[in-house]
This record gives C-alpha cells, sequence and structure tokens, in this order.
C-alpha cells in the first residue's frame, strides 16, 4: 500500500496519543513516512480523543478525511468517524463496548483474564490491527518492549492476546526497512535549539509547547542543558534577557497568552539588543480560546508585538525537518544580530509526529563575534557599519558591561538627547538590513510544482497540505518560511506571474494575505480556515476549487 | 571605565535631598571595602528597575542591567541562572518591587537565590510625580488617591520572612554605618538577602522626623529565629506612629536554587553526536 491512514479513537485519559506513536512506530519500522495528527480536547478525562496516523511511500505532512483503519475503543469512535472509513477498510473495536460490522475484540474480558490495568485496552486494539495489517509479531513486540519501559509484560500480553484474535485485511507489502527518524515538531524544534548551541530553555507551561518544555527536562543531563519553570511568562523572557547577559543561549517556549506576557520584556529585548529565541506555538482564537486546537491567527502579533520598533526575525517553519533546521538556525541568527528570533509554530505543527528529514544542506557557519582590542574600553553599544556591538558577557575581566532599556549612549548609560536617540534608534534598525543581507544566503521561500495557472501561497504547517492539493490541481505553491524581515525580493522571484494566487491561511483575517498585498502583490482569492482544525488534502482541494474554477 | 573610580560620569539627576544618596554612598562604601577585602569588582553586576532608584544603574562603573519597572528580580534570577558566582546586586523601588514585581519578588525568597534585594522604600512613586505606593500609609493622599487611599501597606519584612528570604533586614538612610554594613553582609551571604531601606523622598513624601524619633536597634535580638524575627516585624505596620526596629531580622542558612546549575556547562563536541543517537533511537 502506498498511502493509508489508520484512526485510533476513544476516551481522554484512555493513551490515545501514545497509542496513536505506536502505530506510527510500527509503520515507520517499514519505511513509510508517517504523519500523525492527534485531536484533543482540553480536559485531562473523558471526552473524545483521537490520533491520525498517515503512512506513505513519499514524503507527507498532513491528514486525509478518509481512512482505511478504523480502531474504536468506544462506541463514540465509530459514530464519529464511521463516515471517514473508505469502501472496503478495516474496523477493529472493543466487542465488549460496541458493536460494528469488521473485527471485534472483547478488550474487558481480556483484561479481567489477564488481571491488566484499563490502561492496556489499547495495547490490546493494537495488538488486533498489527496483526490486520500483516505486521508481524516480533516487530510490535520490539516497539512495545522500547515504547513501555514500565509494564512491558503486561502490555505484551494484552498485546498478544489482540493479535491472535484478530485477522489479515491489509497488507504491508513494503520491504521492512529502517525508517526515517519519527519525532514531533515540538522535538524537532528542541533539537534544532541544541544543535544551534542552546544552553538554557525557560519556559512556563502552555499548550501546545508544554511538550517542548518536557522534552528539554527531560534531556537537561544529556546535553548539559539548564531548564528552568519560573512563576510566569514574565519572569521567562526577563530571566532569558538575564542569562543571555550572562552569557547563555536561550529559548523560551509559549502560545499566544504567555506571549502577550512576553512582549514587555520583548521590547526589552529589542532595545538592550539581548539575543533570546521565542518558540510561540499559536492555538485557536483570542484569549483562552480553544486550547489544544491549532490556529495561524498570531503572525502579526509576532512581527508587531511590543511598543517601538527595532528588529527581530520570524519564522514560520512547515514541518519537523524545517523545525529542527530554522530552529538552530534562529539560535544563530539572533546571537550574530543581538535580536529577538520568533519561531511561529501552532499546535499542528508542535504536537504532530513527522519523519524528520535532516537538511543535506550544512548548518550554517553564522558565528558572533566577541569583543576585540578596539572595543577597549568596552563599550556595550559601540556603533559599527552593520549596527552590531560586539557582545562580552557578564563577567568579562576588565570589562564593564552596561545593559540599560532607555535609550543609551554607546556606554549604555542612558540619555535624552536628540542625536543619540536618533542614532540609537537607526543602530537598532540597521541591524534588520544586515540580517535580511544575511537571510539572502537562505532558502527564504519554498516553492513546489510548476503550473502557471495557479499559486497556492501559505506559511507555516499549511505547507504539506498545500502541497498535496497542488499535485492534485496542478498548481503550484509559494511559501515565505522567513516571514520577517520579509523576503520580498525571494518571494516576487518565487511567485512569478500566475494566471490567479489563492492565498491559503489558518486564521480568519488573511494576515499572510494582508502583508503581500502591502507589497503590491495581487491576491484573488483566500482560502480561509478558523474552526481549530487543521485541513486534510481532500478538504482543502475542495475549498480552493470553490474559488478557483 | 572601571580606572575613572567607582562613579561614572554620568549627570547625577536626584532632588536636592534625596535620600537616594544616602543609599548611594552606603553602596559605594560596601562596594570599596569588598573591594579591598578581595572581592572581584568584574563579578558584581548591578540590576535595577525603573524609578528614582534605578539610576543607581548609570552612576556606578560596574556591570549593570538596567531593567524595566519592576523586573529587576527576574533579570537578576536568570544572571544568576547563567552564571552561580555572579555577585548581583537588585536596587529596586517600593512601587517597582511590592506592586509591579512583587511575584517575582517573593518567588525569588522561595527559590533563595543567592543575591541581594536592596528596596529603597521612600513610600511613594516618585519618577511618576507623586502617586500611592504598596507601603504608602493607610489615607495617603497622593495624586492618584486625592481623598487617602483605601488600603492599609504592605509589611514587606514579614511578607519576606514568610517567603522564604534567608537574610531580612530594615536600613534606614540616616544610619549610614549600619546601613553600609548590612549592605556588605547582605552581599556576602549566601541566599537570598532582603534589605527594606527607610528613605525619603524630599519633594513628594519626608516622614524624617518620624523615622528620626521612631527607629531603634533592638538589644538581645535572635537572629537565627523566625518566631523572634517575626515578632521583631510586627512591632511596625508601616502604617501606625509606633516604634520602628532596625537591624537584621533574621540570618538562616538553606539550599540556594542555581546551585543545581553549578558547573553544568555544555559540551559542545559531542552535542551532535548526541542529537545523532537520539534520531537513531526514533527510527
Amino acid at each position: 500500500m502506498e498511502d493509508f491512514s489508520v484512526l485510533i479513537g476513544g476516551r481522554a485519559g484512555e493513551g490515545l496519543n501514545r497509542a496513536g506513536q505506536i502505530i506510527a512506530r510500527l509503520l515507520n519500522a517499514h519505511g513509510y513516512h508517517i504523519y500523525m495528527y492527534y485531536d484533543y480536547p482540553s480536559l485531562i478525562r473523558g471526552g473524545h480523543n483521537f490520533s491520525i496516523i498517515r503512512a506513505a511511500t513519499h514524503s507527507i505532512g498532513a491528514h486525509r478525511t478518509h481512512v482505511d483503519v478504523l480502531l474504536a475503543l468506544n462506541r463514540e469512535t465509530l459514530i464519529l468517524h464511521s463516515g471517514r472509513l473508505r469502501e472496503g477498510g478495516a474496523i477493529i473495536y472493543d466487542s465488549d463496548a460496541a458493536k460494528a460490522d469488521g473485527i471485534g475484540i472483547p478488550l474487558s474480558k481480556i483484561l479481567k483474564e489477564e488481571g491488566a490495568p484499563p490502561i492496556t485496552r489499547n495495547s490490546g486494539l493494537i495488538g488486533a490491527f498489527a496483526r490486520a495489517a500483516g505486521i508481524q509479531w516480533e516487530v510490535l513486540e520490539r516497539i512495545i518492549k522500547k515504547e513501555f519501559p514500565k509494564g512491558t509484560e503486561i502490555n505484551l500480553k494484552v498485546a498478544r492476546r489482540g493479535f491472535d484474535a484478530s485477522e489479515q485485511k491489509l497488507r504491508i507489502d513494503r520491504p521492512s526497512m529502517k525508517g526515517l527518524p519519527l519525532v514531533s515538531g515540538n522535538e524537532a524544534i528542541g533539537l534544532g535549539l541544541l544543535r544551534g548551541g542552546l544552553t538554557s530553555y525557560i519556559a512556563y507551561p502552555m499548550t501546545p509547547t508544554s511538550s517542548l518544555l518536557h522534552f528539554l527536562a527531560e534531556v537537561e543531563g544529556d546535553f548539559g542543558l539548564k531548564v528552568v519553570h519560573p512563576e510566569n511568562e514574565i519572569a521567562v523572557m526577563l530571566m532569558a534577557i538575564g542569562a543571555a547577559c550572562g552569557g547563555e543561549k536561550v529559548a523560551v517556549g509559549t502560545s499566544g497568552g504567555g506571549f502577550c506576557l512576553m512582549t514587555e520584556g520583548l521590547g526589552f529585548a529589542g532595545m538592550a539588543e539581548c539575543p533570546v529565541v521565542i518558540v510561540l506555538g499559536q492555538r485557536t482564537g483570542p484569549s483562552t480560546g480553544l486550547p489544544t486546537y491549532t490556529s495561524q491567527g498570531d503572525l502579526l502579533f509576532a512581527r508587531h508585538a511590543s511598543q517601538g520598533e527595532f528588529s527581530r526575525l520570524v519564522t514560520a517553519p512547515a514541518d519537523a525537518s524545517e523545525a529542527f533546521f530554522w530552529s538552530s538556525e534562529s539560535l544563530r541568527l539572533a546571537w550574530r544580530f543581538q535580536i529577538p528570533a520568533i519561531i511561529l509554530s501552532d499546535k499542528t505543527l508542535s504536537e504532530g509526529y513527522y519523519s524528520l528529514m535532516v537538511h543535506s544542506r550544512e548548518q550554517s557557519s553564522v558565528e558572533e563575534s566577541g569583543p576585540g582590542n578596539e572595543d577597549r574600553p568596552y563599550r556595550r553599544y559601540r556603533f559599527t557599519d552593520s549596527g552590531v556591538s560586539p557582545m562580552a558577557k557578564m563577567p568579562t575581566r576588565g570589562a564593564v558591561v552596561k545593559v540599560n532599556s532607555y535609550y543609551h549612549d554607546e556606554d549604555g548609560i542612558t540619555t535624552e538627547d536628540a542625536a543619540m536617540t536618533a542614532s540609537m534608534q537607526e543602530k537598532l534598525l540597521r541591524k534588520g538590513e544586515a540580517l535580511s543581507k544575511e537571510l539572502g544566503k537562505y532558502e527564504t521561500v519554498w516553492t513546489h510544482g510548476r503550473g502557471e495557472d495557479l499559486a497556492l501561497v501559505c506559511w507555516g504547517s499549511n505547507g504539506p497540505v498545500c502541497q498535496e492539493t497542488a499535485d492534485i490541481l496542478g498548481a503550484r505553491v509559494v511559501r515565505p518560511i522567513v516571514l520577517h524581515p520579509f523576503p520580498e525580493e525571494a518571494f516576487g522571484r518565487a511567485l512569478g506571474s500566475p494566471a490567479a494566487t489563492v492565498v491559503v491561511e489558518q486564521n480568519a483575517t488573511a494576515q499572510l494575505s494582508s502583508i503581500l498585498k502591502g507589497f503590491g502583490h495581487r491576491v484573488d482569492a483566500t482560502v480561509l480556515k478558523y474552526d481549530g482544525r487543521p485541513f486534510s488534502v481532500e478538504e482543502l482541494a475542495t475549498r480552493v476549487q470553490e474559488v478557483h474554477a | 571605565m572601571r580606572e575613572e573610580g567607582l562613579i561614572s560620569r554620568a549627570q547625577n539627576t536626584w532632588c536636592p535631598g534625596c535620600g537616594n544618596f544616602a543609599i548611594q554612598h552606603a553602596f559605594k562604601n560596601a562596594i570599596l571595602e569588598l573591594g579591598s577585602e578581595g572581592l572581584s569588582l568584574d563579578e558584581v553586576v548591578l540590576v535595577t528597575g525603573i524609578g528614582c532608584h534605578a539610576k543607581m544603574a548609570d552612576y556606578f562603573n560596574l556591570n549593570s542591567v538596567y531593567a524595566i519597572h519592576g523586573r529587576a528580580v527576574p533579570a537578576a534570577a536568570g544572571l544568576k541562572i547563567a552564571d552561580p558566582n555572579l555577585k548581583v546586586i537588585c536596587c529596586v523601588g517600593d512601587g517597582d518591587a511590592y506592586a509591579e514585581g512583587l511575584d517575582h519578588l517573593l518567588f525569588a525568597a522561595k527559590r533563595n537565590m543567592d543575591m541581594t534585594i536592596i528596596v529603597h522604600n521612600n513610600r511613594v512613586y516618585g519618577l511618576t510625580t507623586g502617586q500611592y505606593t504598596p507601603t504608602s500609609p493607610l489615607g495617603f493622599r497622593g495624586k492618584s488617591t486625592p481623598t487617602g487611599t483605601a488600603e492599609p501597606p504592605f509589611n514587606p519584612i514579614a511578607l519576606m520572612l514568610n517567603a522564604g528570604a534567608s537574610f531580612v533586614a530594615r536600613g534606614y538612610t540616616r544610619r549610614q554605618d549600619q546601613l553600609r554594613w548590612m549592605i556588605k553582609e547582605a552581599i556576602m551571604h549566601r541566599g537570598l538577602s532582603f534589605i527594606d531601606v527607610l528613605q525619603i523622598c524630599a519633594t513628594f513624601f519626608d516622614p524624617h522626623e518620624v523615622y528620626d524619633r521612631m527607629v531603634y536597634e533592638p538589644e538581645g535580638h535572635d537572629r537565627s529565629s523566625i518566631e523572634s524575627a517575626m515578632r521583631l516585624a510586627s512591632e511596625w505596620d508601616y502604617n501606625s506612629e509606633s516604634r520602628i526596629p532596625i537591624g537584621l531580622f533574621f540570618q538562616g542558612e538553606r539550599p540556594v536554587f542555581e546551585d543545581r546549575f553549578r558547573g553544568v556547562r555544555p559540551d559542545i563536541p559531542s552535542r551532535e553526536n548526541k542529537i545523532g543517537m537520539f534520531l537513531e533511537g526514533r527510527r
């Protein structure tokens, strides 16, 4: 099979994310490219959760509406998702909880006989799925052993019972080969930051970036990393600034609400020229909104947050591979230019699982320069052509390092002098021009396909779904990865002059579209989605056809 | 810049008679003495909030972070996380630390971070020209409360004792020798050192006659007892005209937050290998 999807659903608290990951690893072990979407409401127990695991022989990063296998831990899953099942697809369900036309596994009975805890129910269903998909028991056994270091035996027992009670329905004919590394978007961001030189990570928990905090806290010993969870996001940002002054390479993570609190410190970082990386995982709506669902509603906010004017970098990677690359580069560029760098993620990217392809491109040689002989006596804000002053950390022997949130002179002493104010303002912006020039060395706009009839323009996690949609419709995709400073020249070149331009965004006001119009680009139509759920391939293809006949 | 001495070339813009001069003087002498006793001034960082007090950052030839209103303490915490050996001193205001940044102040005490917090407590906002702060007396008539405040003040000594600070003191700007001694002790104390310094605002709130009359140094106070410290703290509620004890209320020992980061240094060459190994495990 070249492209197929499995949906597993049940109640919150039944381990559906974990179950989805195990199914993803099972298929990954056969050399498929994987994408997994996990859908869950903001609660700990009860409510409906499901994971869609898609496997394909080509690179993917989006889910499909239709699924080939439906795994139901309860009746609700059958009611909600039966309509998705492709003709000839298989249903595997708990026959003690529901009735359906498919492979029934008496999970309650099995658990009772094995004396197993309720959380192992999904192992029974996974066992049944493995058999139905023609996956060898040994492969499943290996993955369960790896994924359940605790409770290995009991999960294996329940999985085996499910396996034995099932029957083969599909055939995974792909030769068993080593798959690509399977990681969540947040793990890719974390690994990218580490690759870029991260030494501290400071965050207050907030979906969808909490799992980045958890991941980095887990590997802190391996990487000599300092992970801190302070009292609130205001403290997060200020601690990050302080840590950067002390010589740390530091990142913070949050979502829109937390970023609101960080905005005060963001301006301080801009003014005081303290580098920091901000991972901003977008979720749906203003205020609390839909905490566990996705959105691209914070693009303009990320570009403009804080009072006053200063340089910053905003990037929006599309999948784990790009997140890995750009997280590393964002950190390097933030330190090279002593600016805040925002990585715009969203729930789809942060909590989705992807097959990671490490870019063949070597990581950049961007290096920040320390103070030299010309910096004696040391002046933290010495004027230079690029606007970038050599940064000395505290302590530096013989140097007095003065960092200031006021307009300041080259020594870092407060000033209200008109000429110095103007010069410092120009210095802050000159760094942005130098950054733009440096970005000219990067692929800042991603393109796909050849059609001259229709260009789909999108950004961030909508990249993969647009790519597949474009393939279906014979269209092209033009996707800026860097969103600030906007790579206008590269974008104009990439866009060319298609007959029609349709902008696809996961927000209600077409924010990228407004940026494009500002640069004088024609936007013929927009396809917007703001219900918290990412586009499926079929859905986007239909929506684009509605506006572009 | 240090060759020019400890005081920078920045022009001083405090009002004549401002209490900040006395704190600056005591601070300077404390640092000079510590310097002559072997403290490396390269390792001292002065972190301030925003307000009249904060000009300290400009006035000293020391590493400084002139932070934002209420946020000196978390910036200082970041410095300590980066380098636990730094001697970080926060000069903060009462509006700054007790209103805008109270959460950070309490958490620094809860974590017992090894740094010093000196509150320039003039019990009024000076730079914004005369509004009440969390330590202004009940009924204070400021520009935002022309008919008088309807809320009693905080007792910051009691707050910080409760929050876990391991060095808690109250100073007064017109007791210069004690203040200098206190600042030195606070800087050398291992753990969160907190000094609430009573100072006057020459322009908006000047109770120096009351302070001069009411402050006293208690004799026989057991500084190692938190109960005695709490009793002493309750002698004055920052509101009524009662005796005002000054001096070191409490000094204790407990684990310091940033010690877990001591010696943590990323091994850069092996980082790529470790990332590679992690990814291999995810195949």
